[in-house]
């Protein structure tokens, strides 16, 4: 009848007749989650297996020690009430009214039937809502800029300066390194197939146009976009966290002059400037490898270079540059200010500004091929 | 008080820096099985720093930390895990996990046991979520729709959810409204009476030092300045303990609750 369990002080069940002849379940050890770990599974099923007596005394008060687990194992084997003959401690008593008086779980929501409808007008709500947001922001900068036109002296300098090195100096690196490998990889292909012509000497058209008009400023524009675009999206998603930006608008400093313009401003010179070292670093690559390809020396190429790309293309170049960081900062701030207070939101918020960075940058570069096809093109 | 007073945490020659900054120098400290032992030192002391290398968040410069008998550092996966799921810690600011709903959050040190089924995990977390007195309705709420008062209870919630046998409580009453740390204070009494709890706090709070607290060690000038009972503590003559004790304040809260005339 009784059982005999391996280690002592876990819970020991004896089923024995009292001295009124009805059966009692003596339960004494420890009824703890601790204790009981590896052997809930089939402590449950034994002592369902005695709930099904409803004659049974169920006599608790031996056992030293019980704590939530414990009791809702007992619990759940009674089929959550208590049997008709229970013997407790006062503390226990407490317990199992506890679990009495304990409410079960309320229902989800149940999910809507209509949700890819409903799912798919809140995206384009959403779209709806990222548009306005962003013009509402641009908007914003402007009046601050003609604010800060009267007021020269609240110009934010030193957040522009930070910034400026933040996202134009320490970039150099990493655009110098990837500007430099594409020139190479484009023109050893390039070099392939013209030679085959023997028309050794358009690689410099080739490298020249592709690289200053487009491959330039798209590679800039793209790794800024990742490198400082998910960082001020962060930085701003932490001061909601830590209610830095509620201390700010209290203390009367709008968000979009001391945050925002510096961000705009400071990408807006440092964009460019990246651009033309990207452009200049990748035709540097190029240059290396049509001279070991095709032997044209450096000097050659140099001097060939003004006479195949128009003066335009590069304006073009830095234009792009200009814009191109302006609305990457633009929406970087944007969806940084979005973000609630939950780590969730900051996730999503920095992957969302990343994505849609790059994707306008791309969208604006086709715009510009679009409005100047006939610009700097001969 | 139980009976059997074995060292549950044991801190020997603790010493800890940051960079030229000296926190603690050689503290020693055991804490007994079943005991309520309350850190107490102004702000800077090194209280949460104290209880950061006990639960093992930070190795200190020298000087050894036994959890169970075991060191804290330099203990292996499986060991190191067992000792967790005897913790149970509350985190100043509650630390839920924003991603998880208040039901995940408090089922998921339950679900990381493997042993326990679905249905007594639903019926345990909600047994929690009553023992704090929170209405079952907010189940399914994210932390981001709660207030402070409700986190830091959730996070009791979660800290009790393996009903372990050593809690750690940072700032356990801070955030929270008179009736809610009144709540508090009754409800580790109830936890007391039903379980031996071994309870290690860092608390300014000197009414729920008075109320719960069976010994009291005072951290200051990087040392354990005192180590005793309240009224034990309160006697020692040191300037930190007049000031901190029995101010202003601290007179007006100890003598209601009857430790200085």
């Amino acid at each position: 009848m009784s059982d005999q369990l391996p280690d002592l002080g876990s819970l020991l069940l004896r089923r024995v007749t009292g001295e009124d002849g009805a059966p009692y379940l003596l339960l004494t050890g420890n009824c703890t989650l601790a204790v009981l770990e590896q052997r809930l599974q089939a402590l449950s099923a034994e002592l369902a297996g005695y709930a099904a007596d409803p004659r049974l005394h169920w006599d608790l008060t031996g056992i030293e020690q019980m704590d939530d687990a414990g009791a809702v194992l007992l619990w759940r084997a009674w089929g959550a009430r208590r049997p008709q003959h229970l013997l407790l401690r006062p503390e226990q008593e407490r317990l199992f009214n506890r679990l009495g008086k304990t409410p079960p779980l309320p229902a989800p929501p149940a999910r809507d039937l209509l949700w890819p409808v409903t799912k798919l007008g809140g995206a384009v709500f959403l779209l709806w809502e990222h548009l306005i947001g962003i013009v509402i922001l641009a908007g914003q900068l402007l009046l601050d800029m003609k604010y800060l036109a009267a007021h020269p002296a609240r110009i934010p300098w030193r957040e522009i300066s930070a910034n400026l090195f933040r996202t134009g100096a320490q970039a150099l690196g990493i655009t110098a390194l990837v500007g430099f490998l594409i020139g190479v990889v484009l023109s050893y292909l390039s070099s392939k197939q013209l030679q085959m012509f023997g028309a050794d000497i358009f690689i410099i058209n080739i490298l020249g146009m592709s690289i200053i008009r487009e491959l330039g400023p798209m590679l800039a524009a793209i790794l800024v976009a990742g490198r400082s675009g998910s960082s001020m999206t962060a930085q701003l998603g932490v001061m909601r966290v830590t209610e830095e930006l509620d201390a700010l608008t209290v203390m009367g400093i709008p968000h979009s002059l001391r945050l925002v313009l510096p961000k705009v401003i400071g990408l807006g010179i440092a964009m460019p400037l990246v651009v033309l070292w990207t452009s200049a670093i990748a035709l540097l690559g190029g240059m290396v490898v049509a001279e070991l390809q095709l032997g044209l020396s450096y000097h050659f190429f140099l001097h060939k270079l003004p006479d195949a790309v128009p003066l335009a293309n590069l304006w073009l170049g830095l234009g792009k540059g200009v814009v191109c960081g302006m609305i990457i900062a633009l929406i970087a701030c944007h969806f940084g200010l979005r973000i609630k207070s939950d780590t969730e939101s900051l996730g999503a918020g920095t992957t969302n500004s990343v994505v849609t960075a790059i994707t306008v940058v791309i969208i604006i570069d086709a715009i510009f091929a679009v409005i100047f096809s006939d610009v700097g093109i001969k | 008080m139980m009976a059997n007073t074995d060292c549950i945490i044991e801190v020997e020659g603790l010493h800890s820096r940051f960079g030229n900054h000296v926190v603690h120098e050689d503290i020693n400290l055991c804490v007994h099985r079943g005991e309520v032992l309350a850190l107490v030192g102004s702000s800077g002391s090194g209280k949460t720093v104290l209880l950061r290398q006990m639960l093992g968040l930070e190795t200190p410069a020298q000087g050894v930390v036994r959890v169970f008998g075991q060191p804290v550092h330099g203990a292996d996966r499986n060991e190191l895990q067992g000792m967790r799921n005897r913790c149970g810690i509350l985190f100043q600011k509650g630390a839920l996990f924003s991603a998880l709903s208040v039901f995940d959050n408090i089922a998921l040190p339950m679900r990381e046991l493997r042993t326990l089924d679905e249905r007594m995990i639903r019926d345990l977390v909600m047994l929690k979520l009553k023992m704090v007195e929170i209405d079952a309705e907010h189940a399914n709420k994210m932390p981001a729709e709660l207030s402070g008062g409700m986190i830091k209870r959730i996070a009791l919630a979660r800290a009790m959810a393996l009903d372990p046998e050593l809690l750690f409580l940072d700032e356990p009453t801070s955030g929270l409204d008179p009736v809610l740390s009144e709540g508090f204070v009754k409800l580790i009494q109830a936890l007391r009476s039903e379980l031996t709890l071994t309870i290690v706090m860092a608390t300014h709070d000197l009414d729920t030092l008075a109320a719960l607290a069976d010994r009291v060690a005072v951290l200051a000038e990087q040392r354990l300045l005192a180590l005793g009972s309240l009224g034990e503590v309160i006697s020692t003559s040191h300037p930190f303990i007049s000031k901190f004790f029995l101010g202003e304040r601290g007179k007006k809260t100890l003598g209601n609750n009857g430790y200085i005339v």
